[in-house]
């Protein structure tokens, strides 16, 4: 539970508990009609205004669905793929082919684990090159059999470790985002909790991005650039809010294309309500996608990307923006 | 984020206008005989940080190099704190609109484009003009059907002021990288100290061919961070070029002094 979600969960709580009691003392109902009345009243003030910093808490907030939650949610069936046929699997980035109704995907997305052990397990979703070389295996099988890819991104970032140095974490990104932007079948993207910089871009690259309500996506983690621009990492909150990492900022710079609405707090708060509204998305999505020839989707794409960028063009003493 | 410790002159020994102390060895050395070595450590063979101009210096012929797309440069989209005094101070002080030159010129017998990044100018991080300057002389050399050579230098990659658009810059210049491949514009390397972040893991990492710099320090994460993360001390060499080329990431280690010999050698092979 984080700080600013308390009064909703304790009011929660003592709803449940009067529920409990309202069994043997049907005179409580009435209260609990009043509470519940309240609990709305509540949430709507929580949740209205969040600062950025809160945003990010949500994002990474401990019960959030992760990619392993999105893929059993909304796949019929799943197979798993293993290991990049190089070094080794990294079990951080989950990738595989399956089933959503009858249509057959590919999916790629990291995953931070849950549980202490599982965590540990994963990385906390902190792929090194191996992860990004089982993607770029899964990619290949996409477009082998001309099933589209839909990719969960979800990761503080690439490892910094002296194994994913030694293995060209570096060049491994590189790669990956190279083979997405020549991908050969459509690539739904869906920014579902953290996109920590070049480590979440490398799976990244979409025909079309989507990024849920109170997702981030940033060049630096709010820590980072706090330690960097303040000297001190724990004013993340001001970091956060100057870095404009969230889905609303995201939209407006044309990063992504669609925001995804939570429920009410975040996709914690409901899970299979977002797991129904992220498969609707990804169904009516490729109905769309699957209509264009290849060619014009990959022209398409290169297209989006190269927009993305503001800058100053000074020519015979005017300046433009573009 | 990773950036070496300035170079500060020690005011007592040195004047230094005249004398640079190299950052290896402790030897003090004359401008004039570093300036006609490639500042390079004429004892211990360090290589100093120089700035793109004198690239353009040593490896072009003679009054050949044009530049091309100078006119754009960083805005400050985010209305980021500090950035836009930083861009001014940082125009002040190299002489630059931004943290690239782009242009082309001849080298021996060759017309070739150039991308070449100066760490002195915010670090050579990349962000929006950054990536478009690199995307646009990627269309010239298809346009003219010239190669392209790319020498970089930066310390922390994306441009953390310009936030996600400088991140994106790494899909903007591998399309560019796309484009040379799809039309068979060779492309060449020159990774110098230090090539990180972001510019290490988009267009730097994409070289046909790819040479580094003698003891240039190459990677995704900045040795400080790694440090902290796994709490040791990193072994003597780690992520410079010797250990990159052992580790199978680049394909020669170069003296500067060798670099344009060097290319034309390539040249003379790939494009002839
Ligand atoms: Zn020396």
């Amino acid at each position: 539970m984080l700080e600013f979600e308390k009064p909703v969960y304790e009011l929660e709580k003592k709803i449940n508990e009067l529920k409990i009691l309202s069994k043997s003392r049907p005179e409580l109902l009435e209260e609990i009609t009043r509470l519940e009345k309240k609990l709305e009243k509540v949430k709507e003030d929580v949740y209205k205004n969040l600062s950025s910093w809160q945003i990010v808490q949500i994002a990474r907030h401990p019960d959030r669905p992760h990619s392993i939650d999105f893929i059993n949610g909304i796949c019929g069936e799943f197979f798993e793929i293993r290991g990049d046929r190089f070094f080794g699997d990294d079990s951080s980035v989950i990738a595989g082919i399956g089933k959503i109704d009858k249509t057959k995907f590919v999916i790629v997305g990291q995953e931070k684990g849950r549980s202490t052990k599982e965590k540990i397990d994963r990385n906390f979703g902190m792929p090194h090159p191996e992860g990004y070389r089982k993607a770029m295996r899964a990619f290949s099988i996409a477009e082998k059999f001309c099933f589209p890819v839909i990719t969960f991104v979800d990761t503080p970032g690439a490892y910094p470790g002296i194994g994913a140095e030694e293995r060209g974490q570096a060049w491994a990104i590189s790669m990956s985002i190279y083979r997405m932007i020549g991908l050969k079948v459509p690539i739904i993207t869906f920014i579902i909790g953290e996109g920590g910089s070049g480590g979440a871009l490398a799976i990244g690259v979409g025909d079309k991005v989507f990024a849920l309500e109170y997702s981030i996506y940033s060049v630096i983690s709010p820590e980072g650039c706090a330690a960097i621009l303040f000297r001190d990492s724990s004013k993340a909150s001001k970091a956060a809010e100057h870095l404009k990492l969230t889905a609303k900022n995201l939209l407006e710079f044309g990063i992504v294309d669609e925001i995804i609405k939570e429920p009410k707090g975040g996709a914690h708060r409901n899970k299979e309500e977002i797991f129904e509204r992220v498969k609707e998305k990804i169904m009516e999505t490729y109905e769309e996608l699957k209509k264009i020839k290849i060619d014009e989707l990959l022209r398409k794409r290169k297209e989006k990307y190269l927009k993305i960028g503001i800058y100053k063009e000074v020519k015979n003493g005017t300046t433009g923006n573009t | 984020m990773f950036f070496r410790k300035p170079f500060k002159p020690d005011k007592k020994e040195i004047k230094a206008e005249v004398w640079r102390k190299c950052d290896s060895c402790g030897e003090t050395l004359h401008i004039a005989q570093l300036e006609k070595n490639l500042w390079v450590c004429p004892k211990c063979s360090f290589h100093f940080r120089i700035p793109a101009k004198k690239y353009i210096e040593y490896i072009f012929e003679k009054e050949s190099f044009v530049e091309l797309f100078n006119e754009i440069e960083s805005d400050d989209p985010l209305n980021f704190p500090d950035y836009k005094k930083k861009l001014k101070k940082a125009k002040e002080k190299t002489g630059l609109k931004e943290a690239c030159i782009t242009g082309k010129g001849k080298i021996d017998k060759f017309t070739v484009c150039a991308f070449i990044s100066d760490f002195s100018f915010i670090g050579g991080s990349m962000g929006s003009a950054y990536g478009e300057k690199f995307y646009r002389i990627c269309e010239h050399a298809v346009s003219e059907k010239l190669p392209l050579i790319s020498i970089t230098s930066s310390g922390g990659g994306a441009r953390m002021q310009e936030g996600i658009l400088s991140l994106m810059q790494l899909v903007k210049t591998n399309l560019g990288v796309k484009l040379l491949e799809e039309n068979k514009i060779p492309y060449i390397t020159v990774l110098c100290d230090p090539t990180m972040g972001g510019v290490m893991a988009s267009f730097a990492a994409l070289g046909d061919i790819s040479l580094a710099e003698k003891g240039a320090l190459l990677g995704f994460a900045g040795p400080r961070v790694i440090e902290q993360t796994i709490r040791q001390k990193l072994p003597e060499g780690f992520q410079r070029a010797e250990f990159q080329l052992e580790h199978g990431m680049i394909d020669e280690v170069i003296d500067r002094r060798e670099l344009k010999k060097k290319l034309i050698k390539i040249l003379n092979i790939l494009w002839d």
